[in-house]
Parts: structure tokens; sequence; C-alpha cells
């Protein structure tokens, strides 16, 4: 193991080190840490997932100074903020639009280790942390979505706490538990505030603490999806491992650049992103009155909102939402091939990764429609694809015909 | 490969083609398309649309999240002009905009409480916004005497009728078939003006623009700046992008 030198340094310096292993956890985790050198583009979605959960943190925190929770005060405190408190508008922007970038972020990141089989051994912990980040992230996005209390916050809450009533005995009580109150009112919204601001970001980053130490533990995936721990060097390095710093540090940095670019156009010239980060009806104070026409969730959660309405009957619906979501967990052992990344498997297991990715992306089309007519059918079909995709994953897999694994990656400077 | 993609091209805008075409054919008045076409940053035409609306509109409908001196300073109105003409008696400055209606008497007269504004450009739209104002007409049967096409049976009168004029608006039965029944349906055709107002339709059509541009800008007082900062941040980003990048390049010389 690296020795804590630094401690035997004159100065502040070495007092510090003698009393926190500050030079000695940075040489390790970012110095001596190897990461395989041939990461492409999917790469960056990482670094970009912490880029965004910190940019929530630090914008939520401004927010929360100025938001006052209660059905009479929400509405109006978020439109102060946008109009009377300086740079609020911005602030406001970066955390609304910051929601949809992180899951943009997060999407991209788990389709990355799907097409490269990085939640297969030795990293389904890994894999199994970053599911429970994503289960985290959804709950916080429709608790922070209700905050407003726009309209469609208000119906959108109606209709996903709605969907725990589909529980068989204990449904109704549930639901009533959760709102606090016979319908969603002034008690839903101040324990979902509670919830948003302090219960679950600490969970967040808890989930997210365990992610990278389990990422430490097992190291990086790679296009190849080859385990570069297993061809090393006579100095005992990993052949194909550069240091992640500064290697890394200087890629990533170029990431965010383009990443924050994209951003910035979104907050600064369409922050409202034609009606798909804002909706028209949440520019209108929540009214049980009336309904918006349709309620639509947010576009991260139309996939799953397309395959409950596909369903006639509403508890078979749930069922399978709650299915479409939890099969993601078991990836790690539907998957019986021998080899990890999309580059060796052999057509079965290309196919149906298309079939996923077009049922998905319709699904999340689909979910912003009206559930009539052709528009159900198209969600019938996709919804087949998507299960297809997840319980005939132990067959096709194993029916694949995989391409010799290289013993090195592929890497051209 | 080119032609396939001009073909694509040509299909993709071929139903406006169409569109435009059929328009002066004796097609009927297209208003569900119109554009307001409005631009935010034009201060002389918020400055417009601001006197549009508290001549026309400030008597019943509020915009409670904007204050007077907020708007004076944004559309460059000085603090003089701002009392001559726009506060009303005993309101300050720094007052947001309220309505010089009661609501009790509101509720009496309209059957309901006039909508506040602030958002309105925000929740329907500027173009639903223009649609509402251009396409009032006579109805007798309402107890107002007048009608609209986006927002059917409104409770709202055709205020601005002395300077449009009065239109009639002329409908067509269409037959439908519904679930293989054949039905008659009507639909509107076009307006015919029975009274002229006192602005031609050019000038009308400025004014509804104007005001349309102002409740814009009252949705989002901040989104001339927020426009012009932006600029900024992604000049700025490009060239930290552009440094960023070959930092990299440069270290990764190494990695072979």
């Amino acid at each position: 193991m690296a020795s804590n030198d630094a401690q035997f340094k004159p100065g502040f310096w070495g007092w510090l080190n003698k009393r926190l292993p500050v030079e000695s956890f940075f040489r390790e985790q970012l110095l001596e840490y190897y990461a395989p050198k041939n990461f492409n583009v999917w790469y960056f979605f990482g670094s970009l997932a912490l880029l965004a959960l910190v940019m929530q943190l630090f914008t939520g925190i401004f927010l929360t100074m100025f938001y006052k929770v209660g059905d009479t005060t929400s509405f109006d405190s978020v439109e102060f903020i946008r109009r009377e408190i300086s740079y609020g508008w911005l602030i406001q922007y970066l955390h609304s639009v910051g929601a949809s970038a992180f899951f943009v972020v997060v999407y991209l990141h788990m389709y990355r280790a799907m097409m490269y089989g990085s939640y297969k051994s030795p990293r389904e912990l890994l894999w199994l942390f970053g599911m429970f980040i994503y289960l985290a992230l959804m709950a916080e996005a429709f608790m922070g979505y209700v905050l407003p209390w726009g309209n469609m916050s208000y119906w959108a809450a109606q209709v996903i706490i709605n969907l725990f009533s589909t529980i068989p005995v204990i449904g109704p009580g549930l639901v009533e538990w959760i709102r606090g109150d016979y319908g969603v009112a002034d008690a839903t919204l101040n324990r979902f505030f509670s919830l948003h601001v302090v219960a679950i970001p600490l969970i967040l980053l808890l989930l997210v603490a365990l992610h990278l130490v389990a990422l430490r533990q097992s190291g990086s995936n790679n296009p190849d999806g080859i385990e570069i721990k297993e061809r090393r060097g006579s100095d005992g390095k990993p052949l194909d491992g550069i240091p992640f710093h500064p290697y890394y540090t200087v890629k990533d940095v170029v990431g965010v650049g383009v990443f924050l670019l994209l951003f910035a156009v979104v907050v600064f010239f369409v922050p409202t992103f034609g009606g798909l980060f804002m909706e028209e009806a949440n520019f209108e104070p929540a009214n049980p009155l009336s309904t918006p026409e349709p309620i639509a969730p947010s576009w991260y959660f139309t996939p799953y909102y397309a395959i409950l309405r596909a369903v006639p009957n509403q508890r078979l619906g749930a069922l399978l939402l709650l299915m479409a979501v939890l099969l993601f967990f078991f990836l790690p052992w539907l998957d019986r091939s021998p080899v990890k990344s999309v580059r060796y498997r052999g057509w079965w297991y290309r196919g149906f990764l298309a079939v996923f990715t077009v049922s998905f992306l319709t699904l999340m089309y689909l979910g912003l429609k009206p559930a009539t007519g052709a528009y159900v059918t198209a969600a019938r079909v996709s919804a087949i694809g998507y299960f297809a995709f997840f319980l005939l994953m132990p067959l096709y897999s194993r029916w694949d015909r995989v391409k010799p694994v290289p013993e090195r990656v592929s890497f051209h400077a | 490969m080119r032609k396939s993609a001009l073909l694509a091209l040509a299909l993709l805008f071929s139903p406006l083609v169409l569109a435009a075409e059929g328009e002066g054919a004796g097609a009927p008045l297209d208003w569900e398309h119109w554009q307001a076409g409005n631009e935010v940053s034009n201060t002389a035409s918020l400055q417009r649309g601001a006197r549009n609306f508290f001549n026309y509109c400030a008597g019943c409908h509020s915009l409670k999240y904007l204050r007077y001196s907020r708007m004076a300073a944004d559309l460059k109105i000085s603090t003089d002009q701002l009392k001559a003409n726009l506060l009303p008696a005993g309101a300050a400055p720094a007052d947001y905009v309220r309505a010089s209606m009661a609501p009790e008497d509101a509720l009496a007269w309209f059957g309901k409480e006039p909508p506040d504004l602030s958002l309105i450009a925000r929740s329907r739209g500027p173009d639903r916004n223009y649609q509402f104002l251009k396409t009032f007409y006579l109805d007798p049967s309402r107890p107002n005497r007048s009608n609209n096409l986006l927002v059917s049976n409104p409770a709202m009168p055709a205020v601005l009728s002395d300077l449009e004029g009065v239109k009639e608006a002329v409908f067509r039965n269409v037959e439908v078939t519904v679930d293989g029944k054949v039905t008659t349906e009507k639909r509107f055709d076009h307006f015919v003006t029975v009274v002229p107002g006192q602005l031609n339709d050019a000038q009308f059509d400025d004014f509804v623009r104007d005001t349309v541009n102002f409740l814009d800008y009252a949705g989002e007082p901040s989104q001339v700046d927020r426009r012009s900062i932006g600029v900024w941040v992604v000049l700025f980003l490009l060239v930290f992008t552009w440094f960023a990048w070959l930092l990299k390049k440069e270290y990764w010389k190494d990695v072979h």
C-alpha cells in the first residue's frame, strides 16, 4: 500500500497529513487509479451525472432561501423568485432545466452500461447502487415537480399517487397516508418539500458514495468489455490503463464544456423547451376543478406512463409499470452471455438491444400524447418490445454467436 | 442520396405549400395557424402594448406579479410619464398592477372574475392570445352579444370592437361521416365586417400584436436580459471548451 509519506514533510502540509490522509487519498484515488485508456464519448456521462447532482444541490439551496411552501404561497413564491430576486430566474431555470439534464445524462449513462455489459460480473453491485440512485432520482424529481404547485404539478401528483391505490387491500389507506389528506393538498405539498429538500438528497448522496466506492473496487469497464486488471506489465500496472489524473480529468473537462454549452443554450434561449421541460399548464396555479388535457408527466417518466395507459386494467397497468422499472435491477442475472460488450456479441443481442432502444423512445413519445386509437396500439406494440428485451434475455443471450474477445483493448491514438 | 434528401425535404414542406395555395381559393380562414410574430426586444412595440393594455384591459384584468416601476424601467418609461399616464390614482410606482374593477362586481356582471394576465402568455402562448383577440364576432344569442372562435362562449365581451369594428362569422354546413352515419356540422368559414371600426385591418393587427407582445413581456420580464446574457455565456463556453480540448490533446500525446 502507498505509504503516507506526506506526514513527514515540513510545515502545514506535514502537520495536516499526519492528522488527515489528504495527499495519500488523492494519490490513491486519482494518480494511482488506473482507468482503461479506450473510453469513448459514452464515458463522459458518469462525471456529468455528478456535475448535475452538484448543480441541483447548489441551485436548490438558493431556491430554498426564497421558496415558501404552502398551497397558497408556493406558486406565488416561484413567480417571485423568477421576477424579483436578482438572477432568481437564472437559478430557477438552472434547477428546472437541470432536472431534465440530469435525466438525459443518467439515461445515457445507463444505456452505456447496457451496451458494454458494465452490469455483468464483477460489477453487479455497482449496477444495483446505480439503479437505486435512479429510483431515488425519480422520487426526487417527482416531488420537486409538485413544489411549484402549478396545475400540472397538482394533477401529476394526483395521478401518480393514485397508482398506489391499485395495491390490493392496503392501497386506499396507503394513498391517504402518502397524501396526508383525502386529496392532494397542503399537507402533501409540505411533506414533499421536506422529502425533496432533506430526505432524498441525503439518500442520493449516500448511494452516490457507495456507487463510487464500488466503482473503485472493481475498476471501470470499457467499450471492449475487457478486464484491464488481468493484463499487467512488469511494474504491476495494467497495460491498458492510464492514471485517472491527469488523463481523464482533462478529458472530462472537455465533456463538461460541451455539456454546459448545450445546457446553457437551453437555459438561456429555450428554458421551457417547447413545453417539455416546463409545461404550459404549470403556469396556471393548481386548480382541483380544472384538469389539464392531456395530463402528461415530465418527459423522463413518459415511457412508463405510456406502458401504464396501454393496459386497459389499471391494476395490471400499474404492475407492468413497476415491472418495467424493476427489470433493470435483474439485468446482471438475466444476461447469460460470456462476453460483455456489444462489439463482440452476435446479432441476437444486437437485434434485441435495437428493439429495446426503439421501444423505449417510442414509449417516451407516446406518453406525451393522448391515450387514444393508434397511439394506444403503438404503445402496446412498444411495450411488448420493451419487455421482450428483458424477459427473453436468458434465452437469446445464450443462443447468441459471440465473437472472440481480444486480449488487449482497441485504442487508436 | 442527394435526390432522396431533396424529395424528403419536398415532402416535409408539401402540406405547407398546399395550405398556402388553398388560402386564396375560397378555403376557410386559417385562423388556427395565425402567429403573433411578436418580438419582446422591440421596446417601442412594448410601450404601445402597455398603452393598449392600460386603456383596454386593465379595467378588468390584473398583472399581479408585475410592478409599475419594474415595467417602467424595462420599457424605458420615465417616472413622470408613468405617473401622468399609466399609474391609477392612489397607486404607488412600486405597486403591482391591479384591475380597477372590484372582484364582487366582476362576479355580478360577468359571472366570473376576469383572470389575472401575468402569466397568460406563458400558459397559452402569444399565438393563442393573438388568435383570441382577433376572432371575436357578433352573436346575438349571447348575453354580451359576442362570441369567439378560440374560446367559445367567453365571459369576456368584444371589448376591442370600437377599434376593429363588428364582424359577423359566416359558417357553412359540412357533411361529416361519424361511425358510418352522415351528419352535417357547422364549420367556420370567414368573417364579414358589418360595422367598420376606427382602425383599418393593418392598424388593428398591429394593435393586437403590440398588446400580445406586452403580455409576452409581462409573462417573463427578464427574458430580454436572459437572451443577451446567454450570448456571452455561450461564447465563453465555446472558448473554454476549445482550450480544454487543446489541453486534453496535449496530455493525451503520451498515450499510445
